[in-house]
C-alpha cells in the first residue's frame, strides 16, 4: 500500500523596512554585535514598543498579493518565554487576530499547476542571536536582529511532495520580491521556511507531524523533506509511531534530528499585548496600498499567453521571477509581437543555461534584453539561422561584441542566394551518387546526409529552409 | 516656604525673595533631618539637585520662567532618570542607573524644575503600604508607627511632611489615591493615556498611569499641565489638544451632580471614614452640589478581576529582569536556566514573586479563558457601570479607603487583606477614568481620611475644580502632622 505525503510550510520572511518592527532602530546587516541595538530592543526598564507602519504597510501588500482577507483588526499578542537572545522575555507577535488569513498561491511543477491556499500571515518581531564560540564557555548575545520585522507565512497542509514543497517556497520567495517586501536573501536569513511533515494512508486521517525548522536553502528544504519522509514512512512501516516533535536539519549529516518534543514544549502564555492597541487598518489605506501594487506574477502569466501568444506553461515559467519576465518582456517588444514565441524559447533556454552553468540571476546576464533581441532580429529575418545564432549568442556571452559586430566579424551571414546555394548542391551530389542513388531508393536518411554535407561545405551558413527545397527539387523524388 | 503653594513659591522665585538654590537646599535639609525616621527617599543626590537648581535660577534671571521653574519635586523612584540610581524599590534593580530620562521626567525638565530626589515605594509598585520596598517600609509622617499607603508611600509622606513641594507618583489600582488619603495629602490618577507611560517602568501596563502629588487642588492642576500630553513612543498616549488644567478651578459648584455610589458605603468602610466623607458631602451640598444616589453594581468584581489582570500583565512586564542585561545577577549558578531561576528568586521580595506566580498561573494554557479573559469582561461590565452612572451625574464621590492607615506589618501576612484597601480605587483603573483623592478630615488616631473623587473620561479640570472649591471653604489640605519641627 503506498503513503500520502502532507507538507505545510511556515515560512518567514524579514519584511524590507529600514528600521525595526517596534523601535527606530536599523535592520541592516552585518553590522558589529549589538551596535544596531535600541534601549526598546534590548529591553531597558520603562520602554516601550510603537508598530512600525512600513511593516505594516508591507503585510498588506502581500495579503493583496495572495488574495487574502486583510483584517481591518488584528491584535499584537506577547508569546512568553525565557531566552538570552530575547531580551522582554516575550516575543510580539500575532496570535488570535492576525493581519492576514486565507489566500492562495499557484505553483508550478511538472505535474501542472496547482493552487497552495494560505491560512494567514501574520506581523512579528525576530529574536537577537546567541553566539557559543569564542567566549571560553559563556555564550555571547548579539541583539542587532532583535526586533527585526517579520512576516509569518502559513500555508495549509496542501504539498504532497517534496517537489511541490519546493515549488511552494520559491514561488513564495519569487512573489515577496516581486511586491518588494523582502529582499529574499537566503544567506542572511531573510527568508527561512519551517516544514510541517506527515505521511498517512490514502484517505486516513492526517498523521502525527513534525516540525523541522529553520531550513535556509531550497536544496536543503527539498533534502530535509525527503529525509523526513523516508524516516516517517520506515517508522510506521516498522509498526513504530510518530513523536510530535520539532526536528533541525543538519545539512552536513544530511539528516534531520529531534530538537525537542511536544512533552518539553513551552507554554507560551499567549496574551493581547497592553503596549499596544488593535492594529486598525482603514479602508483607505488598503485602497492606497492596492493602487501601488505592481502586475503580479498571476496577472503578468495570463498577460503573456494572450499578449505574445506563449503556451500557459511558458507563460508561467517567464513570470516565476520578476527579473525573467521583465527580460523576456523588453525583448519580446524590441524583436515585435509576431516573434515573441523565439524571445520565449531564447530566454528559457540558451539565457536559462547560461545563467544556470554561472550561478547568477538575470539581473546579472552578460546579454542584456535589448542585445538578445537585436540577435533574435537577425533570426527572424533571415540573415543567421538558429544553429549560427547560438554560435553568436556564446560570442556575444564570452563579451566579444554586438550580435551584429560577430556575424560581421565572422562573416556568419546567411547564404540565401539561390544560384550559389544551387552551385554547392550540384557540386555535392556530383560527389555523392552513392546516396543520390540511395534516396531515390527510398532511403530517407540519404537526404539528411546531403544536406548536412551542403551545410557542412557553407560552414553553416546556407538556408536551411533554402538547402531543403533546391536539393528536393533536384533529386526529384 | 514649607508650606507654600506652588504659586506662592513660583512668586517668591520669580520676585527673588529666595532663589532656587535656596529653596532646593531647604527642601534638601528637611529631607536630611526627617528622612531617617520615615525613610521616604531612596536616593538624593544633593550636588547634582542645586546644579539643577542653579540653572533655574539663570532661566528666572534671564525671564525665561515657566509656572514651574525652579520648583524641587520628588520622583517615584518607578520613573528612570538619566544618572539617577532607579530602583523600583527592588534589589533586582539595586544597581540600575538610568541610561535615559522617562517621558515625565523630560518634562519636569523642560518646564525647568529640579529632581529633589527619588521616593520609596513598594516593589514595583505591589502594594497598598510600601512596606515591600527593598530599602525598608516608609513611615507615616502622622504616625510613625503606620504605614503611608502605598504604592507612591514615599511620595505621599514626602508631601505630608513637607520635604518636597510637590512629587510624582504612579496609579495601578490606587497607588496615588491611597496613599495621598492615608498620608493626608491630595492626588492625582490622570485618565489612561493621559500621560505617557514611556520610562516608566511597567507593572500593568493597561492599569499604570503616572499622576501628581501635592498639598492642593491648585497645585496638581500645576502639576498635570506639565506633565500631560502626547508621546508617540508610547502606543497608548493619546493625541488630543493640550489643556490648561487650572482654567475651571474656580468654577462654582451649583448645580453640580455629585453621585454617591451605595456600594461605597456599605460593610467594610470603618464608621469614622464614612463620617468624614459624609461630613464633606454635606459641605458639598452647601456649595450648591446636588446629591444622586447612583449604583455601581459591579465594583464588588473589581478587586478579584484586577488580581487576575495585572499579575498576569507584571509575569509578563518583570520577564525582562532576568539578570542577563542589566540589575543584579546572582553569584553562583550552575547554568542558565539556574541563572534565572537564582537572580529572580533573590532579586524579587515576596510580592512580587507571589504576583509573577498569580499571573503566570491565570495565562497558562487551559486557564486563560477562565481567568483572564473572564476578568477583562468583568473590566468591561465596570466601564459600562461608570458610563451609566456619567449619565446622571458629574462626578462620584465616596471615600478613597474603607480604613485610615494602619499599623506597620499589621497586613503583611495577609495578602487579601492589603488587596482589600483598594477596593474603592481599583475601579477607576480598569475602566481607565480619571479620580482624586484630597484630605477631608480625621479618623481614628487622629490619622487623615482621603475623599475619593472619579470623573468622566477626560474630566480632569471638572474634578480639581470640585476639589479645589471643596478647598477653598475648609483647611484639611493645609493641616500638618505635628512633631516633625
Amino acid at each position: 500500500m503506498s503513503w500520502e505525503i502532507v507538507i505545510g510550510l511556515e515560512t518567514h520572511a524579514q519584511l524590507s523596512t529600514a528600521s525595526k518592527m517596534f523601535s527606530g532602530a536599523s535592520t541592516a546587516f552585518g553590522a558589529a554585535p549589538n551596535t544596531q541595538a535600541s534601549a526598546v530592543d534590548i529591553a531597558l526598564p520603562g520602554v516601550l514598543p510603537v508598530a512600525n507602519k512600513a511593516a505594516v504597510e508591507r503585510a498588506i501588500r502581500f495579503g493583496l498579493a495572495v488574495g487574502g482577507k486583510i483584517n481591518r483588526r488584528s491584535v499584537f499578542a506577547r508569546k512568553n518565554y525565557f531566552y538570552p537572545d530575547l531580551p522582554k522575555g516575550y516575543q510580539i507577535s500575532q496570535y488570535e487576530l492576525p493581519i492576514v488569513q486565507g489566500g492562495a498561491i499557484s505553483i508550478l511543477t511538472k505535474a501542472g499547476e496547482k493552487s497552495i491556499r494560505l491560512t494567514r500571515a501574520h506581523l512579528e518581531e525576530d529574536a537577537g542571536k546567541s553566539l557559543h564560540e569564542d567566549f571560553q564557555g559563556m555564550s555571547g548575545i548579539d541583539l542587532n536582529r532583535a526586533g527585526t520585522p517579520l512576516l509569518e507565512i502559513v500555508s495549509e497542509p496542501e504539498m504532497r511532495s517534496a517537489e511541490e514543497a519546493v515549488a511552494y517556497a520559491k514561488t513564495l520567495h519569487s512573489l515577496v520580491r516581486w511586491i518588494g517586501i523582502c529582499d529574499g536573501n537566503m544567506q542572511e536569513g531573510s527568508f527561512r521556511c519551517d516544514a510541517n511533515v506527515s505521511v498517512r494512508r490514502p484517505g486516513a486521517p492526517l498523521g502525527t507531524r513534525t516540525e523541522t525548522k529553520n531550513v535556509n536553502s531550497f536544496r536543503f528544504l527539498e533534502r530535509a523533506i525527503e529525509f523526513e519522509i523516508k524516516r516517517q514512512i520506515e517508522i510506521l512501516e516498522d509498526g513504530g509511531k510518530i513523536v510530535q516533535e520539532t526536528r533541525l536539519y543538519d545539512p552536513d549529516k544530511d539528516e534531520t534530528r529531534s530538537m525537542r518534543t511536544k512533552e518539553d514544549a513551552h507554554d507560551y502564555r499567549y496574551f493581547p499585548d497592553p503596549d499596544l492597541l488593535p492594529l486598525v487598518i482603514s479602508e483607505e489605506w488598503i485602497e492606497e496600498v492596492q493602487a501601488r501594487m505592481p502586475e503580479l506574477p498571476d496577472e503578468m502569466s495570463g498577460r503573456f499567453w494572450t499578449a505574445y501568444d506563449l503556451t500557459k506553461y511558458d507563460a508561467r515559467v517567464l513570470t516565476q521571477a520578476k527579473e525573467t519576465a521583465e527580460y523576456f518582456e523588453t525583448a519580446a517588444k524590441l524583436v515585435g509581437q509576431d516573434h515573441a514565441k523565439l524571445a520565449a524559447n531564447w530566454v528559457m533556454g540558451e539565457v536559462a543555461a547560461s545563467l544556470n552553468r554561472e550561478g547568477v540571476g538575470i539581473e546579472r546576464a552578460s546579454i542584456s534584453a535589448p542585445a538578445l533581441a537585436t540577435l533574435l532580429k537577425r533570426i527572424a529575418d533571415g540573415t543567421i539561422s538558429g544553429k549560427i545564432a547560438k554560435q553568436v549568442f556564446d560570442a556575444m556571452w564570452a563579451g566579444e561584441g554586438s550580435a551584429d559586430e560577430i556575424i560581421e566579424k565572422r562573416g556568419l551571414k546567411q547564404i540565401s542566394d539561390t544560384g550559389a546555394i544551387e552551385k554547392i548542391v550540384d557540386e555535392i551530389l556530383a560527389k555523392n551518387a552513392k546516396q543520390v542513388e540511395d534516396y531515390r531508393a527510398g532511403k530517407d536518411k540519404a537526404f539528411n546526409s546531403l544536406v548536412g554535407q551542403v551545410m557542412k561545405a557553407t560552414k553553416g551558413k546556407a538556408n536551411p529552409a533554402q538547402v531543403n527545397e533546391i536539393l528536393k527539387r533536384k533529386l526529384g523524388r | 516656604m514649607l508650606n507654600a503653594s506652588l504659586r506662592e513659591i513660583a512668586s517668591g522665585l520669580a520676585r527673588k525673595k529666595i532663589s532656587s538654590v535656596e529653596l532646593t537646599k531647604l527642601f534638601l535639609g528637611r529631607i536630611k533631618a526627617l528622612n531617617g525616621r520615615l525613610n521616604a527617599f531612596i536616593t538624593v543626590d544633593e550636588e547634582r539637585s542645586v546644579g539643577q537648581a542653579r540653572a533655574a535660577d539663570g532661566l528666572i534671571a534671564k525671564g525665561a520662567a515657566q509656572p514651574l521653574t525652579g520648583i524641587p519635586v520628588a520622583h517615584k523612584d518607578i520613573f528612570v532618570a538619566r544618572d539617577w540610581l532607579t530602583t523600583c524599590g527592588s534589589k533586582i534593580l539595586s544597581n540600575f542607573v538610568g541610561p535615559y530620562d522617562a517621558h515625565l521626567i523630560e518634562r519636569f525638565s523642560g518646564a525647568g524644575a529640579v529632581l529633589l530626589g527619588k521616593t520609596n515605594m513598594d516593589e514595583f509598585a505591589m502594594g497598598s503600604s510600601s512596606e515591600s520596598s527593598f530599602y525598608g517600609p516608609v513611615k507615616n509622617p502622622w504616625n510613625a508607627d503606620c504605614v503611608p499607603g502605598g504604592s507612591s508611600g514615599g511620595s505621599a509622606a514626602a508631601i505630608a511632611a513637607r520635604m518636597a513641594p510637590a512629587a510624582t507618583g504612579t496609579d495601578t489600582g490606587g497607588s496615588i489615591r491611597q496613599p495621598a488619603a492615608l498620608s493626608g495629602v491630595c492626588g492625582l490618577k490622570p485618565t489612561y493615556g493621559v500621560v505617557s507611560r514611556y520610562g516608566m517602568i511597567a507593572f500593568a501596563s493597561s492599569l499604570d498611569q503616572a499622576g501628581p502629588f501635592a498639598k492642593s487642588a491648585e497645585d496638581l492642576a500645576l502639576l498635570l499641565n506639565v506633565i500631560a500630553g502626547f508621546d508617540p513612543r508610547d502606543s497608548t498616549s493619546i493625541e488630543r489638544e493640550p489643556e490648561d488644567y487650572t482654567r475651571d478651578l474656580e468654577k462654582p459648584l451649583a448645580g453640580l451632580r455629585v453621585g454617591v455610589p451605595k456600594e461605597h458605603f456599605g460593610e467594610g468602610l470603618a464608621p469614622d471614614v464614612g463620617k468624614a466623607v459624609e461630613t464633606a458631602l454635606a459641605q458639598l451640598d452647601k456649595l450648591g452640589a446636588k446629591r444622586v444616589s447612583i449604583g455601581l453594581p459591579n465594583s464588588r468584581l473589581s478587586v478579584p478581576a484586577y488580581y487576575v489582570i495585572a499579575p498576569a500583565e507584571a509575569s509578563s512586564n518583570l520577564s525582562r529582569f532576568d539578570g542577563a542585561r542589566y540589575g543584579y545577577r546572582a553569584k553562583d549558578y550552575t547554568d542558565l536556566a539556574d541563572m534565572y531561576r537564582k537572580t529572580r528568586a533573590e532579586g524579587f521580595g515576596e510580592e512580587v514573586r507571589r504576583r509573577i506566580l498569580i499571573g503566570t498561573y491565570v495565562l497558562s494554557h487551559g486557564y486563560y479563558d477562565a481567568y483572564y479573559l473572564k476578568a477583562q469582561k468583568i473590566r468591561r461590565l465596570i466601564a459600562n457601570d461608570f458610563t451609566e452612572a456619567f449619565k446622571r451625574c458629574d462626578v462620584v464621590i465616596g471615600p478613597t479607603s474603607p480604613t485610615v492607615a494602619f499599623k506597620i506589618g499589621a497586613k503583611t501576612s495577609d495578602p487579601v487583606q492589603m488587596y482589600l484597601n483598594d477596593i474603592y480605587t481599583i475601579p477607576a483603573n480598569l475602566a481607565g477614568l480619571p479620580a482624586a483623592s484630597i484630605p477631608c478630615g480625621f479618623g481614628a488616631g487622629g490619622l487623615p481620611v482621603g475623599l475619593h473623587l472619579v470623573g468622566n473620561y477626560f474630566s480632569e479640570a471638572k474634578i480639581l475644580n470640585v476639589a479645589h472649591r471643596y478647598q477653598r471653604e475648609t483647611d484639611w489640605h493645609r493641616r500638618e502632622p505635628a512633631g516633625l519641627q
